[in-house]
């Protein structure tokens, strides 16, 4: 792990994601009822409003939707990866099922949105993996 | 229909210098400033019963109360999620007004962000709420969750680095005429172009300034307003949005996805205050980075969706005889940023007619707070 590095702190309505990303799977929070995806993690769903929700395994194929090159000032942790790529994923489950994470395997220079990626899951503390992404071969 | 026209009014405004490092206590300025506005207004500390304050602050209204020596306020909340909230100060001081729970509502923001560190820098090492889904991937600060948003709206509307940089050069036009503002050396296009990258597609002047300032306005029934010592900058209607996709900055999730509260503030104070967006004769568009303005400018309908790349051209967004002059007094690219308080002083002058940068015949100015989070928006008039 890097040293000072912001690590999640999962809360009740977010520790299956967690849990799912150090087991390396991808979990999404479904509506038991109305079998709507939503990201972030939360007690009820906003289409039916149903209380009751699944996690359920996604296939980790998304493309990339966004991204930024970030530079200095950076956090500490961070300060050795500048010029540091983040990019935004958008899963190919649902439109709206978008994550947040840094791409591996790949020059900075060869991301672009539409990137096909699949995710890799990176041990950075004894309880956490966080999900990060490579292009996707063939 | 119910409505907040000219029921109450900006009577008073005060800010202290803006600085990077003001060398005074927030709790000092805030009671400082405060005097001041009161000051201008021609009011008295006796006068006030009601208080909004920002969720930033650090000052209680308590603590402003003992120190103000206000026997009893009636009235008083508090107003969150940064950038949004300044109009949203105004909007809910109005609406005591208008219900009648006060007469005079001090609305005030004292911060010593020049010299305090930026806030990104203090994220924890545990991140817990919304924070945990991006701040562990390195997407920690504002303008990281806003180059993210604006690189896809670069890819939906062909807008451009350099159109971005047409709102920074407007900004800075009118800070070199306002003797308070920060940033007064000359800006082109070039220089934006020219300045670092701070997080692609962003530049350095994209951003806005870290700047100690604290702030003021005083709102006032409209009994109250006649009597005051300038011309009342009246309110014509306010208004809040958030809705169940947003989550403050970086907002991701939401379908379509470059679409921010902003939309529903648009409809709600154009329609209060019985205008189209041809009428407005200036705006105060919150600016701590530069694609929140384009993005505010289409979402008012002042230009077709995904136009605001040719809107912002040939000096349209400048005063005094541009379109639609935009942040007249340097804004938070230029002036200070303040979480877009001094975007309310600068309205409340362009209606008083005392603007440095003055649109002639100013009769309404628009103010809007920040896109992309919990939002609101005003408009004054004369």
């Amino acid at each position: 792990m890097i040293e000072g590095q912001p690590l999640p702190e999962p809360d009740e309505d977010s520790r299956p994601f967690w849990e799912g990303c150090r087991r390396g799977e991808l979990l999404m929070q479904r509506c038991a009822a109305c079998r709507r995806f939503r990201f972030y993690p939360r007690p009820m769903c906003p289409g039916c409003r149903s209380f009751d929700s699944t996690w359920e395994k996604v296939s980790g194929r998304g493309t990339v939707y966004s991204w930024i090159v970030a530079h200095k000032p950076v956090m500490p942790a961070f300060a050795d990866r500048v010029p540091m790529v983040v990019v935004l994923v958008e899963l190919e489950e649902d439109a709206g099922l978008r994550l947040v994470g840094q791409v591996r395997e790949c020059a900075n220079e060869d991301v672009r949105i539409g990137l096909p990626v699949e995710v890799v899951f990176e041990s950075v503390a004894d309880d956490v993996s966080l999900p990060q992404w490579r292009p996707r071969r063939g | 229909m119910t409505t907040l026209k000219r029921k109450a009014a900006i009577v008073g405004i005060a800010h202290l210098p803006f600085s990077k490092n003001i060398g005074t206590p927030e709790r000092t300025n805030a009671m400082r400033v405060t005097m001041q506005a009161l000051d201008d207004a021609g009011l008295r500390p006796e006068d006030v019963d009601g208080m909004v304050k920002s969720g930033l602050e650090a000052t209680s209204e308590m603590e402003m109360c003992r120190g103000l020596g206000i026997e009893n306020l009636r009235f008083f909340c508090e107003m969150g999620y940064g950038g949004g909230q300044g109009s949203g100060a105004i909007a809910v001081a109005a609406a005591a007004v208008a219900s009648g729970q006060a007469d005079v509502v001090v609305c005030w923001r004292a911060r010593n962000r020049g010299s305090g560190g930026r806030p990104w820098a203090k994220t924890g090492w545990r991140v817990g709420g919304d924070q945990q889904f991006y701040s562990p991937f390195g997407c920690v600060r504002p303008v990281d969750q806003v180059a993210m948003i604006a690189r896809r709206l670069m890819h939906e509307s062909g807008i451009t680095s350099r159109d971005f940089a047409e709102v920074a050069v407007a900004c800075r036009a009118h800070a070199r005429n306002n003797p308070h503002a920060l940033m007064r050396e000359p800006m082109t296009i070039e220089d934006h172009q020219a300045s670092r990258p701070v997080s692609e597609p962003l530049r350095l002047l994209d951003c806005c300034l870290e700047t100690d300032g604290a702030l003021c306005a005083i709102v006032a029934s409209a009994d109250r307003a006649r009597d005051t010592r300038h011309k009342p900058a009246w309110i014509l209607s306010a208004a809040q949005a958030t809705g169940n996709q947003t989550v403050v900055m970086a907002n991701f999730h939401k379908t379509p996805f470059l679409e921010t509260p902003t939309k529903w503030v648009a409809r709600d104070v154009l329609r209060g205050a019985g205008l189209e967006p041809g009428d407005v004769d200036c705006a105060q568009l919150y600016d701590a980075f530069t694609p929140l303005v384009t993005m505010t400018i289409e979402e008012f309908g002042f230009c077709a969706p995904g136009e605001a790349k040719d809107f912002v051209r040939d000096g349209r967004l400048l005063a005094p005889h541009g379109g639609l002059p935009i942040n007249t007094s340097g804004g938070g690219l230029s002036e200070a940023y303040v979480h877009g308080y001094n975007l309310i002083l600068e309205a409340v002058r362009q209606v008083r007619g005392t603007s440095t940068n003055q649109v002639p015949g100013c009769e309404t100015c628009l103010v809007t707070s920040g896109a992309g989070v919990p939002t609101s928006a005003f408009v004054v008039g004369a």
